[in-house]
């Protein structure tokens, strides 16, 4: 798709509630990013939570609705085609509303007749395309773009790449990926990789980049959250990772407060910093680590960063 | 002769004898330990049928058993009880007695979806697993999981108001769920953020705490969305032969 290049250009920026909430830096630093690489994100004005991992077990087709308002406003108020989400549960169930308009009658008609009631244009399939932030960087700037920008980069920094579960899972709502070629993988992602590695990072190989870190009961059931993110945490560890890179607000903070409850309840400690690949990768254009947002991460990562000059 | 998956076996009907002859020969030691024989009566015919009016129950037909779910599982690595072939089994044929004895753990599912990628049948066993836990719930024969209660918190806040705010949704869920609100890992997170935060983002957060983000001009949809879930639980609660009022 050689056209994804002016395409992505200018998209409709979805962040959704957890990056106005803990996950601010990822926003702060994925908005910083755009700045710098000169992007532009049009705010969906008047938008509403996704439906995240919850409403769905209370009654599906009101996430599929719920997801589908945000598409709905971008293609009929903004008349934008691409819909570029950072947190993986926002783009996960945009990506999945789609699929189930396309193919579900019951979630079309339930769309159709909630939009009806709410005044406002039904979404139909196909109307908006709905990508990643590693999607974004990667072919909205581009590859050879981003490598020529980098200044300093993240050398000698040691990074695990930890994609975990909405970004891949299931498979049937990614229709884009497993296509050969440049696409993404769903059983061994590399986007952020890719991305990471252009910025200077010395990727570890870590086999448990789409493990689950338990977010969906991170509160509910936190002493098997713990118990995930200890194993993320130990794995990237054994495997000399410096820094775990994450691309998902619910993974990333489920990291952050699971080491401190590992410490705390199971006096397992680890010292991996938990970063956001957006971070990451702002530092490595010459952002300044206030403008990424550093400091607004519970896992302070700024004495490492400063050690490895980077920050 | 060691029995493998003996975890599959319920503890009480292995008999192991110390000192065991049959038939006028010595099988004590290896050959000695037996499953007690047991016979099932009381088969539910509609658990397959009820479980596949909940949703994400519908595939669950589709099963054969071949257990790519349980072995793909993130929860089953850390609690090998935790097996949602087995479970799928037991709704098929109707074992709800069964079912039962691990009723306090169906719900422990965490959605990543890993069964639902390694199924070949399109059985989407995350969601039967959801399906079970909420099937179980309305039966009667659990209270409402953590989970549960966290779900409903986070969809009443979303369909009040079209969004959420995170502080509101831990406070109120740790009460909702008799939690105390001071946890050593809570205040430990907080004691760090405030490290190197900056002020103007602790104002922040303080303020959508006491002023809830809404989405403007929500009433509408709000309505509808309601309408919709009670006309949704009215239909699961005919389904599975309960009143309609909880």
């Amino acid at each position: 798709m050689p056209d994804r290049k002016e395409k992505y250009k200018k998209v409709a920026y979805y962040h959704g509630c957890a990056l106005e909430g803990t996950a601010q830096p990822y926003n702060t630093s994925t908005r910083a990013i755009a700045k710098k690489l000169d992007l532009e994100l049009v705010d969906i004005k008047n938008w509403n939570c996704c439906g995240a991992m919850e409403v769905k077990n209370v009654d599906p087709e009101i996430q599929t609705y719920l997801s589908s308002r945000v598409m709905s406003l971008a293609h009929n108020n903004m008349g934008q085609d691409v819909v570029m989400a950072p947190c993986n549960g926002c783009y996960h169930n945009l990506k999945k509303a789609e699929y189930d308009i396309s193919h579900k009658e019951k979630s079309r008609e339930v769309v159709e007749k909630i939009s009806a009631k709410a005044d406002h244009p039904a979404y139909e399939a196909g109307q908006v395309e709905t990508i990643h932030a590693l999607d974004w960087i990667k072919y909205g700037y581009g590859e050879d773009e981003l490598k020529a920008k980098i200044k300093g980069g993240l050398k000698g920094l040691k990074v695990a790449n930890y994609y975990g579960c909405m970004y891949t899972r299931p498979r049937h709502i990614f229709p884009e990926k497993d296509q050969g070629g440049d696409s993404e993988s769903t059983s061994k992602p590399h986007y952020m990789d890719d991305l990471l590695a252009i910025a200077g990072a010395e990727n570890v190989e870590f086999p448990l980049k789409t493990a689950c870190c338990g977010g969906a009961h991170t509160l509910s059931d936190s002493d098997t959250s713990t118990r995930l993110v200890l194993n993320i945490l130990l794995a990237a560890e054994a495997a000399g990772a410096e820094v775990i890179a994450t691309e998902c607000p619910t993974c990333h903070s489920g990291l952050e407060m699971h080491q401190i409850r590992a410490l705390k309840r199971m006096s397992a400690e680890t010292n991996v910093k938990v970063v956001y690949f957006t971070q990451l990768l702002g530092l490595a254009l010459g952002l300044s680590p206030r403008k990424v947002g550093i400091h607004e991460n519970v896992s302070n990562s700024i004495p490492l960063l400063k050690e490895k000059k980077i920050a | 002769m060691a029995i493998h998956e003996k975890h599959l076996i319920r503890p009480e009907n292995i008999k192991t004898h110390d000192n065991l002859v049959i038939d006028g020969v010595d099988v004590s030691g290896h050959w000695s330990t037996f499953i007690e024989t047991r016979v099932v009566t009381d088969y539910n015919e509609q658990l397959q049928d009820e479980i596949a009016a909940l949703p994400g129950g519908e595939y669950i037909h589709r099963c054969w058993q071949c257990g790519s779910c349980t072995n793909s599982c993130t929860v089953n690595a850390i609690n090998p009880d935790f097996n949602p072939r087995y479970w799928i089994y037991l709704i098929r044929v109707g074992m709800e007695s069964e079912l039962l004895r691990d009723k306090e753990i169906i719900w422990q599912c965490v959605s990543c979806n890993k069964c639902t990628y390694a199924c070949p049948r399109d059985v989407v066993p995350e969601g039967v697993m959801k399906a079970t836990a909420h099937w179980l719930e309305m039966k009667g024969h659990t209270a409402p999981s953590n989970s549960t209660i966290f779900d409903e918190e986070f969809t009443r806040q979303v369909v009040q108001t079209g969004k959420i705010e995170d502080g509101r949704i831990l406070m109120n869920f740790l009460k909702n769920s008799k939690q105390p609100l001071f946890q050593d890992w809570l205040i430990q997170m907080v004691k760090q953020m405030l490290w190197h935060l900056p002020i103007k983002y602790l104002m922040g957060m303080g303020l959508a705490t006491l002023f809830q983000p809404k989405t403007k001009s929500w009433g509408k949809a709000r309505a509808a969305i309601e309408e919709h879930i009670a006309e949704e639980k009215a239909a699961e609660r005919a389904a599975l032969g309960l009143d309609a009022a909880e």
